[in-house]
């Protein structure tokens, strides 16, 4: 079983949110996770409805109860006494983490170097400011190196802090090169602490510890780069775990009801239907006809789709990764949207 | 029966799109907006559209989808315009389309502004060749590079630029500014310092603290890397000015009045949050916004029919068919629709003409197809009915958020490009685009089978 799990995928296609689903979904009872952003966007504070995050892990939600149980208790819990609910047992904690590339640089400095003042004249220089936003590489160093210290972090029993960490990561277009933080910096510092660091993180993102997720839609672009995705991510050696097609649509129309559209022949029938189900007289000009060629419009669209998303499903599948399926939730998500997504990934087994 | 959301009363201005790239004074485009929305897309249809109403013109795509750029001539990249086949160009005019190259494009520029040993210590520097792969930012920077050195030849009527895919439309503004704070920031002096001791007398206290820094970042960096950077930044060095002054050139260029921006967003909350915020951005950066290009937008021929309407006959048609699946003859029928229009629930602006010189047809006429039997077509008419009722909840939940924005800026021009079904990943679809681009229609006009406007469904309540 993996341990940190890093959430990728085309721009747009819902990684916040997946990442953000997947860390309640293995919040299962007992356990803690930690769902951590790396991007300096507050998408985690957005989707959860709370106030920034500050650079501090904090707890700010509960994992869904297993199915059976009760729904969800209070979504957002103040920090303070475990919440004790069914059975007696501790409900499963997610905490967040937004890592921010500057303070992780700055509290680096100061635990190896003592850097206290001489960080801040470095900032005030402007130095801090390169080596995190412009010096390439040494950004992602700082931030996989603060993700992969909380999955090796471990309390006083020698237990692990977290059960599990979630990442939302930048998108597939710039995830192999983030995570590969090794060759990029390989070829820039040869020795040092920098190059200390780099190998550490390498040996955990290149670890069965890791797995990377791609998130997707049934559309051709997003499909394509989770294609080429995978393919620069296994060349790098950092191990892919599944694929999530997140807002899929049920099919309301089944294959028999495409044909007869495609065969045209449906209308008189369907103008009688919809006129017996009271919207106008099915003749000629009547006001259920005047409905057909729009409804059979839409529902050649419809059918289109759902060729394509087929292909492109196909597509998918012969990547040969296991792959989870979330539905487009019709109004947006909000907290309750989230457990719901949470709690489908849990019903479709461990991912 | 109340036909929520279906009020039109949001009136922003129309974007003429036609009008704004016939302009001969309109020199560039530059199409922005939040990630995945359809810049690329927009980019290309438009230059299309423009080339083949009489102008020459370039389009400069950013990662473009590989078979539209496939489609277009240009997946190779080579760094150059290449002319695009199969566009008409019966008016005069053309089409050449690039995509950029960061990389390219960099070494480019270190090429063409240093002494060949110069530009090769900078080309082999490993610091520059992490640097020119794409540190956040390059991709913006050289876009504007090239967008400068498009304009700069003078080749084209008229420039498209697409903007790179990224999470906030800002960042193409902002990313060149970063840049640029470092290229003129104290720290480029201290990593420079070792060249420069013994400078001036008025540097002494400084380069004291300076060789401090450099001691720390040596520790820090490890010496070799240090050294890359100073090599790398004394090589750039007398580079540094250059790029500077054409940024400022290029920034100028975006302010200038030839230049149109027009900002993409999807009809969703977040795109027009970010499209929100970039209207806003312009504005105080002095750049000239053209309008909105609302893309994606879902329209319907049957707007008359409520979702809940079609939820509940939806629902109606599936008891009767459990009850015994059976139509009804034709008097029930009548019946009916002269209930609709006694309440009106059926908004009849739409086709009442139609309505009046069909009614004397015999009612015998619609059945020149086999009709399958009642119950599936009763089973068929539901689906058809359900997936109308999806279909305007999304048409109700899209005009809330394009509502939302106008009433924000209604001073924007706003056109609205209905979703194709399929992706856009050739010539025809991109000038499919182009049309729904100067059509300018609202969401209340939809283009049916026929490619005909059905009339306008705004409703007057009931
Ligand atoms: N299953 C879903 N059903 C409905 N809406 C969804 C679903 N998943 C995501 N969304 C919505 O899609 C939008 C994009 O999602 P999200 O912010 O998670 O994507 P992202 O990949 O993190 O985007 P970015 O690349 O900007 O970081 C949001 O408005 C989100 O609420
Ligand atoms: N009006 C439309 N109808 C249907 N599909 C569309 C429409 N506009 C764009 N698309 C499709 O949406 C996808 C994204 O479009 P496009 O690549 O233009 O977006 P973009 O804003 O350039 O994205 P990025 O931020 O990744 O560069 C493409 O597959 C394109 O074919
Ligand atoms: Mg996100
Ligand atoms: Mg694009």
């Amino acid at each position: 079983m993996s341990r940190l799990h890093v959430v990728s995928g085309k721009g747009g296609t819902g990684k916040t949110t997946v990442a953000a689903a997947l860390a309640l979904a293995l919040a299962t009872e007992g356990r803690r996770t930690l769902l951590v952003e790396v991007e300096g966007r507050q998408g985690i504070a957005q989707l959860f409805e709370t106030e920034a995050l500050p650079y501090e892990e904090r707890k700010i939600a509960v994992g869904p109860a297993s199915e059976g149980a009760s729904r969800w208790g209070s979504s957002r819990t103040e920090s303070g006494g475990d919440p004790l609910r069914g059975g007696g047992r501790r409900a499963g904690e997610v905490y967040a983490l937004a890592i921010d590339a500057e303070r992780a640089l700055l509290d680096y400095l100061q635990m190896f170097y003592k850097l206290g003042s001489a960080g801040r004249a470095l900032k005030k220089l402007g130095a801090i400011d390169f080596a995190t936003t412009i010096a390439p590489g040494l950004r992602d160093v700082l931030l996989t190196g603060k993700a992969c210290e909380a999955v090796r972090r471990k309390d006083k029993n020698g237990r692990f802090v977290y059960d599990a960490v979630v990442m939302d990561a930048p998108p597939t277009g710039r995830i192999t090169r983030f995570l590969n933080v090794n060759d990029e910096v390989a070829g820039l510092a040869k020795i040092g602490p920098i190059h200390n660091q780099a190998q550490a993180v390498m040996r955990v993102l290149k670890s069965p510890e890791t797995a990377v997720h791609l998130v997707t839609l049934l559309e051709e672009m997003p499909v394509q780069e989770t294609a080429d995705g995978v393919a620069e991510l296994r060349a790098a050696g950092i191990p892919v775990g599944g694929i999530v097609i997140n807002m899929t649509r049920p099919a309301l129309l089944d294959n028999g009801d495409l044909d007869v559209i495609a065969a045209r022949g449906a209308r008189s029938g369907v103008a009688k239907a919809l006129s017996q189900a009271g919207l106008g007289g099915a003749r000629r000009g009547g006001l259920a006809d005047r409905l057909i060629d729009p409804l059979l419009e839409q529902a050649r669209e419809h059918a289109e789709r759902v060729e394509l998303e087929r292909a492109e499903h196909a597509e998918l599948t012969s990547i040969g990764l296991p792959t989870y399926e979330l539905e487009l939730l019709p109004e947006g998500v909000d907290l309750a949207g989230l457990y719901q997504l949470a709690r489908d990934l849990r019903k479709q087994g461990p991912i | 029966m109340t036909s929520d959301d279906m009020t039109l009363d949001a009136s922003a201005p129309r974007l003429e799109v036609d009008a704004l790239i016939d302009d001969p004074r309109t020199r560039i485009v530059v199409c922005c907006g939040s990630g995945g929305v359809g810049k690329t897309t927009t980019a290309a249809a438009l230059g299309v559209r423009a080339a083949e109403r009489g102008r020459k013109v370039v389009v400069l795509t950013i990662d473009p989808a590989r078979r539209l750029a496939q489609s277009m001539g240009i997946s190779e990249l080579d760094n150059v315009p290449r002319r695009v086949k199969d566009v008409d160009e019966a008016a005069g005019g053309e089409l050449h389309a690039m995509m950029l190259d960061m990389k390219r494009t960099f070494d480019e520029i270190v090429e063409g502004h240093a002494d060949a040993d110069r530009a090769r210590a900078i080309l082999e520097n490993p610091f520059y060749q992490s640097l020119s792969a794409g540190f956040a930012g390059t991709q913006e920077y050289m876009a504007m590079e090239k967008l400068g050195q498009l304009r700069a030849s003078d080749e084209w009527d008229l420039i498209i630029v697409d903007t790179p895919p990224s999470r906030s439309a800002l960042d193409f503004l902002d990313a060149p500014k970063r840049l640029g704070s470092f290229l003129d920031g104290k720290f480029i002096r201290v990593l420079m310092a070792p060249a420069k001791v013994g400078g001036r007398a008025g540097m002494k206290f400084l380069n004291v603290g300076m060789s401090m820094m450099t001691g720390t970042l040596s520790k820090l960096m490890g010496g070799q890397l240090l050294r890359d950077v100073q090599t790398f930044v004394a090589a750039m060095d007398t580079m540094f000015g250059g790029f500077r002054t054409r940024a400022d050139a290029t920034y100028r260029l975006l302010q200038a009045p030839g230049t149109a921006f027009l900002v993409v967003a999807a009809p969703e909350r977040d795109a027009l949050r970010e499209a929100a915020y970039f209207v806003e951005r312009l504005a105080a950066e002095q750049m000239p916004l053209a309008g909105l290009v609302l893309n994606r937008v879902h329209g319907s021929g049957a707007a008359q029919l409520s979702a809940e309407r079609a939820l509940a006959a939806a629902e109606a048609l599936t008891d009767g068919l459990s009850e015994d699946g059976a139509a009804d003859g034709d008097a029930g029928t009548d019946r009916a629709e002269n209930n609709l229009e006694a309440t009106g629930i059926v908004d009849l602006d739409g086709g009442n003409a139609g309505a009046g010189t069909a009614g004397g047809l015999s009612p015998a006429a619609a059945a020149e197809h086999p009709a399958p039997t009642s119950a599936s077509a009763a089973q068929l008419a539901a689906g058809l009915l359900r997936l109308h009722a999806e279909r305007m909840q999304v048409l109700a939940r899209e005009r809330r958020t394009r509502d939302r924005f106008t009433a924000l800026h209604p001073e924007v021009p706003v056109t609205e490009v209905g979703a194709l079904p399929g992706d856009v990943h050739d010539l025809t679809g991109l000038r499919e685009i182009g049309d729904r681009l100067a059509l300018n229609g609202t969401s209340a006009d939809d283009t049916d089978t026929d490619g005909t406007l059905t009339g306008d469904h705004s409703d007057s309540g009931s």
